[in-house]
């Protein structure tokens, strides 16, 4: 028989260890349907790690894709901390996308040491009072959150497509539902000439480090983690749960949005309602692949990204359906999350006779 | 008036049924899930491995009930999987349930576009067809409205009876509900919790891919990406509006059915003042809206999203 004891303390190496191995084990599972496809298996992994990381172009590529995951990656590991189940990533980045090309295509112009921060602000603004509404609606009505931002994704995507066919749309755009183009003082700089990867990238690893000090160092952070733990005991000890959870909502809200800014501003230029294939679902892997810290966001969503980029150019090479790529990400997230099970456990094989008594 | 006139028509209500129909197949699903202590948000990925799953058996050769049950077949291995990493294993039943949708549908894509790599146009099955029921569809109005539907609709109204006698007239029924409030008493009588927990799950999640079924099978007669939309998740939010009880999802679905086929004539009749993405907006807002009605006074059971494990107390 066998049996589950919990940990008192889990081991450092173990809480390293096993997103890593969650994260080979989706890889090898993957193995199924690939053969299933008919595809060569070791030449399909030999072409995805090279078509991630197989050349400076391709590896500027990996980190284009990591730069949104690695905000909405934050977006969600912020929110879970305080067991706030913000699930609309998506279209919290889609209102930062909207935010950004409302104020950043011509209305108002300046340096771009106004433009830039005007952007991001705006979007960050847009993302954080979409979640602001699902908030309140679960702090004042007891509505649950993960229904409600998960139906607001649809709403939202349907709002932008609105947006783009109205409003927004690109007078020379000749009918095509897009935004007209991010002006150049409004843009994020790109960091390396010919290749696409973006200083919005900078922005994630300042917000990852920004989050990770948060959390760990500052009175807000405790509050969060507390609430997180246990909001009946918070709430007992004084802690003023309502305002935290407003808070998380925000700042969750706020950097999912700013994922959306860089999308537009940094690499496609304008906004169109495919700019995102599920950067705020996979954001929600990329936080629990990280077990929630803010800089194992960044390394989880080098590895999600480079899944991304590397089964789409196997794909190219291969034939195999690039929704390969889902299905590894999707198998990342069940893989850690039983991972995060071996690390919460112990697993005893105990005698017959011992379970009896 | 020109509300009214909507209303009047039997073909907005055959509409409203049609639309119905996978919801309740579908809050069915959830509420069978949710009475036995799981919440399964694998509901939206489930559907559309049933529209896929059902689809493509029949698309290859099988019959149109034959593709229902590889349909509920497919729903119930992955609420399987859902049963077993959080009922035996106790584990975080949002992210499992995230994982199982995020897994559902991409296997259901990845399967679609392997076995048809090239085609622009998505293949089309024979669906099942309106079947008049003798001397009922004859019946002015609701002849037309409620007895003109296909055999899939009739089900999900059949099924709504047999989950509700079920879950209330019999013993099984009876600890069903009893291991969704309260596990240990149902464990103090000698049942087995993982068992029921595991067995609702399966069952739920089968229902739920029936649901996806109706889409590809009855609704329209192929499958699309992205066909879903959405319903998954309303369906979680009827559940809530049902206060999981068979009857009230039963009204709440057509409720939705309703709304949602309004919404659709409204849009013909004043689509030229409004774009037409605020009419598909409102379906959305409308299952937001009936979720925040009821949510302060919801009687959710009380295990709901708890695990627990053997010998634990």
């Amino acid at each position: 028989m066998i049996r589950f004891e919990p940990r008192q303390d889990t081991p450092a190496i173990l809480s390293i260890l096993a997103p890593v191995f969650a994260a080979v084990a989706a890889l090898a599972l993957a193995a199924i349907p690939l053969a299933f496809a008919g595809a060569p298996i070791l030449e399909s992994y030999r072409l995805m790690v090279q078509g991630a990381f197989g050349s400076l172009f391709v590896f500027s590529e990996t980190l284009t894709r990591t730069t949104p995951l690695i905000l909405t990656g934050l977006a969600a590991a912020v929110a879970f901390r305080a067991r706030l189940w913000n699930i609309g990533g998506e279209g919290q980045l889609y209102a930062g996308a909207l935010a950004a090309v409302a104020v950043g295509t011509g209305i108002i112009d300046g340096p771009p040491v106004v433009m830039i921060p005007l952007v991001l602000v705006a979007g960050a603004l847009a993302g954080a009072l979409l979640m602001l509404g699902p908030t309140l609606l679960k702090l004042k009505f007891g509505a649950d959150e993960v229904v409600t931002t998960l139906l607001l994704n649809f709403v939202m995507l349907l709002f932008v497509q609105m947006m783009l066919e109205g409003a927004l749309q690109d007078p020379m755009s000749l009918g095509w539902p897009q935004s007209a183009p991010i002006i150049d003082s409004a843009a994020l700089p790109p960091l390396l000439p010919r290749l696409r990867v973006h200083s919005g990238l900078i922005l994630g690893l300042i917000a990852a480090v920004a989050v990770a000090i948060l959390i760990r160092r500052t009175v807000w952070g405790f509050e969060i983690r507390a609430v997180g733990e246990n909001a009946a005991a918070a709430r007992f000890a004084g802690i003023p749960v309502t305002a935290t959870m407003v808070r998380v909502a925000l700042i969750s809200g706020g950097l999912a949005g700013l994922a959306g800014v860089g999308e537009v501003a940094g690499l496609k230029g304008y906004l169109t309602s495919d700019l995102s294939p599920g950067f705020g679902y996979a954001g929600i892997v990329v936080a629990m692949l990280a077990r929630l810290s803010p800089l194992g966001v960044v390394a989880a969503a080098l590895f999600i990204a480079a899944i991304f980029v590397g089964a789409d150019s196997m794909s190219r090479g291969t034939g195999v359906a690039s929704y390969i790529a889902d299905l590894v990400v999707a198998l990342s997230l069940l893989c850690v999350l039983v991972g995060g099970f071996v690390t919460r456990y112990r697993i005893r094989l105990v005698g017959a006779r011992k379970a009896e008594a | 008036m020109e509300i009214l006139d909507i209303l009047l028509t039997a073909n907005f209500w055959e509409a409203a049924i049609r639309i119905a129909s996978p919801l309740i197949f579908g809050v069915l699903g959830a509420l069978i899930c949710e009475r036995a202590g799981v919440l399964n948000l694998g509901i939206e990925g489930i559907f559309t491995a049933g529209a896929m799953a059902g689809w493509m058996a029949v698309w290859l050769g099988v019959d149109l009930w034959t593709g229902v049950l590889v349909a509920a077949l497919t729903g119930a291995a992955f609420g399987f999987l859902h049963a077993m990493l959080t009922v035996p294993l106790g584990l975080s039943q949002h992210v499992s349930g995230i994982g199982v949708t995020l897994l559902a549908s991409s296997l259901s894509y990845f399967i679609y576009r392997t076995a048809l790599p090239n085609v622009s146009t998505p293949p089309r099955i024979e669906p099942f067809r309106p079947f008049e029921i003798p001397f009922l569809s004859d019946l002015p109005f609701i002849g037309s409205a409620l007895f003109s539907q296909t055999a899939f609709t009739y089900l999900a109204f059949i099924l709504v009876a047999v989950v509700a006698y079920v879950l209330y007239k019999t013993p099984l029924g009876l600890a069903l509900r009893a291991v969704g409030d309260n596990p240990d008493s149902v464990d103090a009588q000698g049942l087995s919790v993982y068992g029921l927990r595991i067995g609702a799950v399966v069952a739920g999640s089968a229902l739920m891919a029936m649901g996806g079924a109706f889409l590809t099978m009855s609704a329209f007669d192929a499958f699309f990406f992205g066909m879903v939309n959405g319903r998954g998740w309303i369906c979680i939010a009827l559940t809530v509006f049902a206060s999981w009880r068979p009857g009230k999802a039963l009204a709440g679905a057509l409720l939705f059915g309703a709304f949602d086929a309004f919404q659709v004539r409204l849009q013909t009749q004043v689509g030229a003042f409004l774009p037409s993405q605020v009419f598909l907006m409102l379906p959305y807002f409308f299952a937001i809206v009936a979720l925040v009605l009821v949510a302060r006074k919801a009687d959710y059971p009380r295990a709901l999203l708890v695990p627990w494990f053997k010998g634990a107390r």
